[in-house]
């Protein structure tokens, strides 16, 4: 009889730091110590604290033990799970002086941590709980009743009733009612309509939607037939970029699992409903993630977006009715039939219900995964539950909705996350990633970094889009290079607003947020550019220069060994105090790599 | 699938194997496994006992774990229970048949098995 459950997360982060050969390591010792027959070993999603992994959890008792190694394991099957002793010095313990953290620091439950306890799992709720391959543990967590109760005992109009009642709003960063998209395509009449699922997750540092499929792909499934049934499709399809393989392969399985179980195919309860699933694969164009160009994508044509209107919920994929949510969306929905309306939007603020997941990355301590209530303030995220900057530094703004989205400043950090707020600061909730900036970062590099990504994946379709945003960088090249001018940031700015008002599509119209987000909140940032020549965070090569303080150098060398360049060379000077003479740096030959500096051991280089 | 009875049949016969990982129970049984516990024959008592709730579907109220060393070696395996807004309840020299005693009478009928605690150990 098992008395204990070894949970392993599976996750692409916890994968990559070495879980699988954990599992190995586990299984052999398991069988060393004969516990086979009391020992359950499960491999899970993401639990969420990506940076402490590979992460292994012991139940009943909940232990908790972060980054662990093969070696430790050997440890842990023979002390925890044969004597029942914790192996201490592998438990995670919460840094931090609060008040929650203290009392936290005297469990080892996971569920007891800071990182958890501000949070409010609904969309993660199975994830690093249940075992993502197996649909009978899915089940076991009420898997499947939502389709069950939506198909035995409410009409389509109920279903979207329910929807609509809850006030969700399409996670994907849009915000648009989800239960008023279903109701634009239920009255369509056609002889094939479909639904979308949208997982062509591409925001740099954006992971969310990938854990959802990793950790719970039934959920989606789920929610994609109760979707069928609310608008009269019988067809689906999951488009999903095919370098997310851990998440494809677990949905694969989940959905040859359900239609082995019948809650896929024919007459699904006996209720005369069809609906049948398949992925699509896309081959991570971001442009794909835009809903038209990513049905143009699943046609087989060249993923491109089309002119709105006509809306998809009128002529969407291959022309017909289709609905397109995406997978956050859809992993909400099952709970919402289940649990009710009134469940759901006791969650939130007073426009936007329920809970959003965020990808944490950048510098913040708990890179990882989260889910919070919404209206949750930013200080909450950042230092409560993100456990804050690393190394003492100063926060100074988030980037949220990765390239199409904009900033949020630390003057702002008490705001309370939702869409109408941020929308309201010129930002934009956007899919879920929530880059952390410190002090080191510079926000005209920043903006850079994401308009040299649109350019990239610009389609090409439309001109605003395709020539305007190489304009718009070619500008920021220039400011950064501190050839600018006071004139090019006011050409930036009508570059900008040009842009957003002619693309096509949603690609075009947002690639210039991160531009204008940072224009409002950190203007002086580029005037220090454009006048002063400098880059105050130190970041833009060419407005910085490394110098020795003649004082300070003993004249060891090592700057000069380190030079990839040869730029560095002994002067006559010697320091009083030191015996050899000190060296300096040649300014016209530095590429300013930093090599010198990251190797005195004496703090004699700085950088200006 | 064909019925949502089929359906809840599968969430019964899953739910005694998933509810361990919602965390630790109210009531919980903790068995001293140290090795003194486990020279003693700690491990068919856990094993008893794990079994026994199980098969008497008491899994959603009761969590059955270890422990280290209780400090008193010659009295093990020794059995702690713990129930909220109760005296902490220990066993003594437990073997698996008084397991089946104590949880019939204790865990499910709340009444103390005395003659195993270790106040009959005067």
């Amino acid at each position: 009889m098992i008395r204990a459950h070894v949970l392993i997360c599976g996750g692409t982060g916890c994968t990559s730091s070495g879980s699988k050969t954990l599992q190995e390591a586990f299984n052999k010792n398991i069988a060393d110590f004969g516990l086979e027959e009391e020992v359950k070993l499960v491999q899970t999603g993401c639990f969420g604290l990506c940076a402490l992994g590979p992460i292994v959890i012991v139940y009943p008792d909940g232990t908790f033990y972060s980054r662990v190694t093969a070696d430790d394991v050997k440890e842990i099957v023979e002390e925890h799970l044969l004597k029942g002793r914790i192996v201490e010095r592998l438990v995670y313990r919460d840094t931090g002086t609060d008040e929650i953290v203290e009392k936290a620091r005297e469990n080892v439950s996971l569920n007891d941590t800071a990182f958890y306890k501000s949070q409010k799992r609904i969309v993660l709720r199975n994830c690093g709980v249940i075992d993502p391959d197996n649909i009978e543990e899915y089940i076991a967590m009420d898997g499947y009743a939502a389709l069950g109760k939506a198909l035995t005992e409410m009409t389509p109009e109920d279903v979207i009733k329910v929807v609509s009642d809850s006030g969700l709003r399409g996670r994907g960063g849009g915000g648009f009612p989800t239960g008023r998209k279903w109701a634009l395509c239920a009255p369509n009449k056609a002889d094939q309509k479909y639904v979308v699922c949208n997982a062509d997750e591409g925001d740099p540092g954006a992971f969310m939607d990938r854990s959802i499929l990793e950790g719970d792909p039934h959920a989606v499934i789920e929610a994609m037939a109760i979707c069928g049934y609310a608008v009269g499709a019988t067809k689906g399809y999951v488009y999903v970029r095919a370098e997310y393989p851990i998440a494809v392969n677990r949905l694969q399985k989940a959905i040859d699992d359900a239609k082995e179980y019948g809650l896929l195919g024919k007459n699904i309860f006996d209720s005369g409903f069809d609906f049948d699933l398949e992925i699509r694969l896309g081959a991570g164009a971001f442009v794909c993630g835009e809903e038209t160009a990513l049905m143009t994508s699943i046609e087989g044509n060249r993923g491109e977006p089309r002119p709105r209107p006509p809306y998809p919920a009128v002529k969407g994929l291959y022309n017909s009715p289709t609905v397109e949510n995406n997978v956050e969306t859809f992993a909400n929905i099952p709970q919402i039939i289940l649990k009710g309306v009134e469940w759901f939007t006791s969650m939130g603020t007073e426009r936007s219900k329920g809970t959003k997941v965020f990808a944490l990355g950048g510098k913040i301590e708990h890179t990882g995964l989260v889910e919070i209530p919404m209206g949750t303030t930013l200080r909450e995220i950042i230092y409560d539950i993100g456990g804050g900057i690393p190394n003492g530094k100063t926060f100074k703004a988030a980037q949220t909705g990765g390239p199409s989205g904009g900033c949020i400043p630390a003057s702002l950090i008490d705001t309370e996350v939702d869409y109408d707020n941020l929308v309201s600061i010129g930002c934009m909730m956007g899919s879920g990633g929530l880059i952390v900036m410190d002090e080191d970062s510079c926000m005209v590099d920043m903006a850079k970094f994401f308009l040299e990504f649109t350019v990239d994946e610009s389609c090409g379709k439309c001109t605003p889009c395709r020539v305007g945003t190489r304009r718009l960088l070619e500008l920021l090249d220039k400011i950064t290079d501190g050839k600018g001018t006071l004139e090019d940031i006011d050409r930036l700015e009508n570059l900008c607003n040009y842009i957003k008002q002619n693309s096509l599509c949603g690609l075009g119209q947002t690639a210039p947020n991160p531009v204008l987000a940072t224009l409002k909140f950190f203007r002086d940032e580029y005037i220090a550019h454009v006048v002063d020549k400098k880059c105050p965070a130190g970041v833009c090569k060419n407005l910085l220069s490394f110098t020795i303080d003649p004082d300070k150098c003993i004249g060891c060398g090592k700057c000069a060994k380190n030079c990839p360049v040869d730029t560095i060379v002994k002067t006559d000077y010697v320091a009083p105090g030191h015996k050899l003479a000190s060296y300096k740096i040649e300014q016209a030959k530095c590429i300013k790599c930093g090599a010198c500096m990251s190797g005195c051991k004496f703090g004699a280089i700085t950088k200006k | 699938m064909k019925s949502l009875a089929e359906l809840k049949a599968i969430k019964d016969r899953m739910r005694d194997k998933i509810v361990i990982r919602e965390g630790a129970n109210d009531t919980r049984v903790v068995v001293g496994m140290a090795t003194c516990g486990i020279a003693a024959g700690a491990r068919p008592v856990l094993n008893a006992f794990v079994e026994a709730v199980n098969n008497e579907g008491l899994y959603e109220k009761v969590t059955v774990s270890q422990t280290g060393c209780i400090g008193f070696c010659q009295l093990e395996p020794i059995v702690e229970v713990f129930e909220p807004g109760k005296e902490k309840v220990t066993y003594i020299k437990m073997t698996p048949e008084k397991v089946s005693e104590v949880v019939e009478k204790h865990l499910k009928g709340g009444k103390v098995v005395t003659e195993y605690t270790v106040a009959s150990a005067n």
